[in-house]
């Protein structure tokens, strides 16, 4: 059922577009996500996918062209980064609020400016509220299942949104390391077709498509919009389930690692998760009883089950690879407190900015953290909550 | 979009019953809605005078002067004619004339 | 089949009334006129830039849209209508759906001379087989009335007013039909709904049915922008046409044809004197600006004819 290979994130992910062969794909180059298309182009252009791509000339086409296919009943995907994926900010809203179940591979990279190529989370935590579902993968095996179950996820009747598969950029895009990869035949039927009730190009039923929407109607749409994002927890943890089955890879809405009994832990996303780990196997050699959640599912946030999961901690590190500019905090922690109050009170919850325009985070960084996490438990004194880790002071 | 449901034209429909991505999929049923009543003055056909020549009806940008089956013009529909007046004034046959509505 | 209007109005109207565009408007009649160039049996899906003739025939829970109609946003029109274009090769080559689509795409001046001129360039450099129809007013409308760069010269509008010491729009229209052909697609026209309306169904006809990207520019007045009174609508075409303001011509595969000459060229007077807009350009002191407005005309007409001849 499987095979074992060495890939890139970036491979990996058009890989998984091959298998699933899409009807439209529509993309403009920008790093770290330009492999996905170039891959992708080598498909088509070797008969390996009937899939029409268009090279559009800026990630506001891309975005417009995918909207225009998937309204006309194709499944449609694309790629970006950082300045792209801003690029196409006025189109995600338009995606999501057209429930247009589109599927973007979305590679980290920090937003300009200043320019910079390399990784951060500004990209997508800036489009967290588009109303796009968004799916973090900690290396290239997550992003690659990942971009699998985006298909499924999305195209769920009850949900009937876009998807954002978020992978690091370089650390992951660009890494070769170890994967499985679902036969072809598999993902196939995994996928199954897509056929939408209503499309541009039934011609037996003309429908019209993005209207304008006055006071009268605005928020009502916005309201069956909301429902739509509620409903999706269900059906990504459904649609994990059954991926597990034919992959025995396990998916939830994050990964507990060493929660169990933990008194100290970090929320963390994507592939810093990996040195956090390493952290804290560190840490639990000494006897500290140190924990991590790595979120999977950002958008929708899943406030109940990260309460239930913080509930027995004592002090707790939220890390964001992105700033919030809010002079209080990063997206990461700002969601993560706000689960937590009136849901697990009580909680001493700190956040730390990390790694912005791809600024290394060692194991011996994280490990600063959960000093200062025990520090706070034995003290009880919370000190600064708005830390940076790794700038030069 | 995902369902074909019956789309619901009141301004008290809710949110669980409004088309989902604001779809419509009823077409052309803006007919539905009459403009007629932006009209101060309308234009009166001289049957008599008229040649059928079909000048008037492309000019028309509300889609006001109906045609029968055998290509023939009737008379306005006024539940959308605004009383432009741009048919009266390409008539060249003095079939039209705009009078106080 | 050579044209006939008693034959074409026996077409199945394909844009309903009780749309909002305002008494009068030249946008719908441009619209009605292009869209009867399709065949009876071929469906189209029509994409609309943001503008007034998309907030006017597609406002919840209504469209004036008996085709598949999408509106995305404004800069956007072409990118969206050429992913439903590619939809549409690849759900047929898969054997998913019958029968043909055309696609059509529409456009303000503001959607398509600046805001979405990117985006129209590329879907036409592409190739995709759409017809895209600029529907030039000369401004954005929806907005109240500010300059484009279709604006002709010392056009009063909001953002370039005539005042005491600057008559109106200082600068000269953008030629978007010659920047269109340029791109070398099969198929560019520049028309106006115009008597029999023979001018435009023919070049839409062509548009539509040349395999490939095809661009028209349409001259749609606006009597509210423009001010002048709603009955003069075609006067006021014939006047754009019958001056050499508005050109009517065509290229096909790199070959230019001019489809009208004016008997009697009209001086430029005629065409502004019955608009509201330019009525500063009448005024003592202000002669130079029809002199301009005059000699800027002469010099792109015979640029054309020019180009029609080589
Ligand atoms: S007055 Fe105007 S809207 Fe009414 S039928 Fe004549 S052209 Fe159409
Ligand atoms: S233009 Fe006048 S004569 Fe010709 S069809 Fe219309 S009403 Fe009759």
């Amino acid at each position: 059922m499987s095979k074992r290979d060495r890939l890139s994130g970036n491979e990996a992910v058009s890989v998984a577009m091959r298998q699933i062969n899409p009807d439209v794909v529509a993309a403009f180059p920008i790093t770290p996500s330009t492999e996905v298309p170039q891959y992708f182009a080598s498909f088509v252009a070797n008969g390996m996918v009937d899939t029409e791509f268009v090279p559009v000339e800026s990630e506001h086409s891309a975005m417009s062209a995918c909207i225009g296919a998937q309204a006309a009943g194709a499944r449609t995907m694309t790629a970006t980064s950082a300045n792209g994926l801003a690029l196409m900010w006025e189109m995600l809203y338009i995606a999501a609020s057209s429930k247009l179940p589109i599927t973007l591979a979305a590679v980290n990279r920090a937003l300009s400016g200043p320019i910079n190529i390399n990784n951060d989370h500004s990209d997508t935590m800036g489009a967290r509220d588009s109303g796009w579902i968004q799916i973090y993968g900690e290396n290239n095996q997550e992003a690659y299942d990942n971009f699998i179950q985006a298909v499924r996820i999305g195209e769920h009747p009850d949900v009937m949104l876009p998807v954002m598969d978020c992978y690091d950029g370089f650390i992951t895009s660009h890494a070769v390391e170890n994967i499985e990869l679902l036969d072809d035949d598999a993902v196939k039927k995994f996928v199954g077709e897509y056929n939408p009730g209503e499309s541009l190009l039934n011609r037996k039923n003309p429908i019209s498509v993005g209207p304008l929407d006055t006071v009268t109607h605005y928020f009502e749409h916005k309201r069956i919009q909301a429902e739509a994002m509620k409903n999706a927890k269900q059906v990504i943890l459904d649609v994990a389930e059954e991926f597990e089955k034919l992959t025995g890879r396990k998916y939830g809405l994050f990964e507990e690692y060493m929660m169990d009994d933990a008194e100290v832990a970090i929320v963390i996303i994507n592939s810093t998760a990996g040195t956090a780990k390493e952290t804290i196997k560190g840490l639990r050699a000494k006897g500290i009883k140190a924990g991590l959640i790595k979120i999977r599912v950002f958008r929708p946030f899943p406030v109940e089950e990260i309460a239930k999961a913080l509930s027995k901690v004592k002090a707790v590190a939220i890390m964001d690879k992105c700033d919030g500019f809010n002079a209080a905090g990063g997206p990461l922690f700002n969601e993560v407190t706000s689960a937590l109050y009136g849901r697990a009170d009580g909680i001493k919850a700190i956040n730390y900015i990390y790694g912005l325009g791809g600024r290394d985070v060692s194991v011996q960084d994280i490990a600063t953290v959960y000093d200062r996490l025990l520090d706070i438990v034995n003290t009880g004194n919370i000190g600064e909550v708005y830390n940076y880790l790794g700038v030069r002071e | 979009m995902n369902k074909k449901d019956k789309l619901n034209l009141g301004n008290d429909v809710n949110w669980k019953e409004i088309s989902p991505g604001g779809v419509i999929n009823e077409p052309g049923n803006s007919d539905k809605f009459k403009t007629g009543d932006w009209r101060s003055v309308k234009p009166v056909w001289i049957k008599e005078n008229c040649k059928q020549c079909m000048l008037c009806f492309p000019v028309c940008p509300d889609s006001s002067i109906p045609i029968d089956e055998n290509g023939k013009r009737l008379d306005f529909d006024f539940d959308h004619c605004k009383g432009c007046g741009i048919c009266a004034e390409v008539c060249p046959f003095s079939a039209i004339e705009m009078k106080d509505n | 089949m050579a044209y006939n209007l008693k034959e074409s109005v026996k077409k199945p109207e394909r844009l309903a009334g009780g749309h909002r565009m305002c008494a009068g408007c030249g946008a719908p009649v441009v619209v009605r006129a292009i869209l009867r160039a399709l065949k009876e049996d071929d469906h189209a899906v029509i994409g609309s830039a943001t503008g007034c003739l998309e907030v006017s025939t597609c406002l919840y829970p209504y469209t004036s849209w008996k085709d598949s109609f999408i509106h995305s946003a404004f800069e956007n029109a072409a990118a969206t209508v050429s992913g439903a274009e590619a939809a549409y090769n690849a759900l047929k080559r898969k054997g998913k759906i019958t029968g043909d689509t055309k696609f059509i795409t529409f456009g303000g001046d503001g959607g398509t001379y600046d805001i979405g001129l990117q985006s129209l360039s590329g879907a036409m450099e592409r190739g995709h087989d759409m017809v895209y129809i600029c529907y030039d007013n000369g401004a954005y409308m929806n907005t109240g009335i500010q300059r484009s760069s279709a604006t002709p010269s010392f056009a009063d509008t909001t953002t370039s007013p005539a005042g005491n010491v600057i008559p109106g729009k200082m600068q000269p229209r953008k030629d978007l039909t010659l920047i269109m052909a340029n791109h070398n697609i099969p198929y560019v026209a520049q028309t106006a709904p115009m008597g029999n309306f023979k001018d435009i169904y023919a070049k839409a006809e062509k548009a539509l049915y040349t395999p490939g990207a095809a661009f028209i520019n349409a001259f749609a007045p606006c009597p509210r922008g423009w001010r002048y009174e709603t009955p003069l609508l075609m006067d006021i075409i014939k006047l754009a046409v019958d001056t050499c303001i508005w050109p009517l011509y065509e290229v096909e595969d790199g070959k230019l044809t001019v489809n009208y000459k004016p008997r009697k060229k009209l001086p430029v007077e005629d065409f502004l004197k019955a608009q509201g807009r330019f009525r500063h350009m009448f005024k003592k002191g202000n002669e130079w600006t029809i002199e301009q407005f005059q000699k800027d005309v002469d010099e792109k007409w015979e640029r054309l004819l020019s180009m029609e001849e080589n």
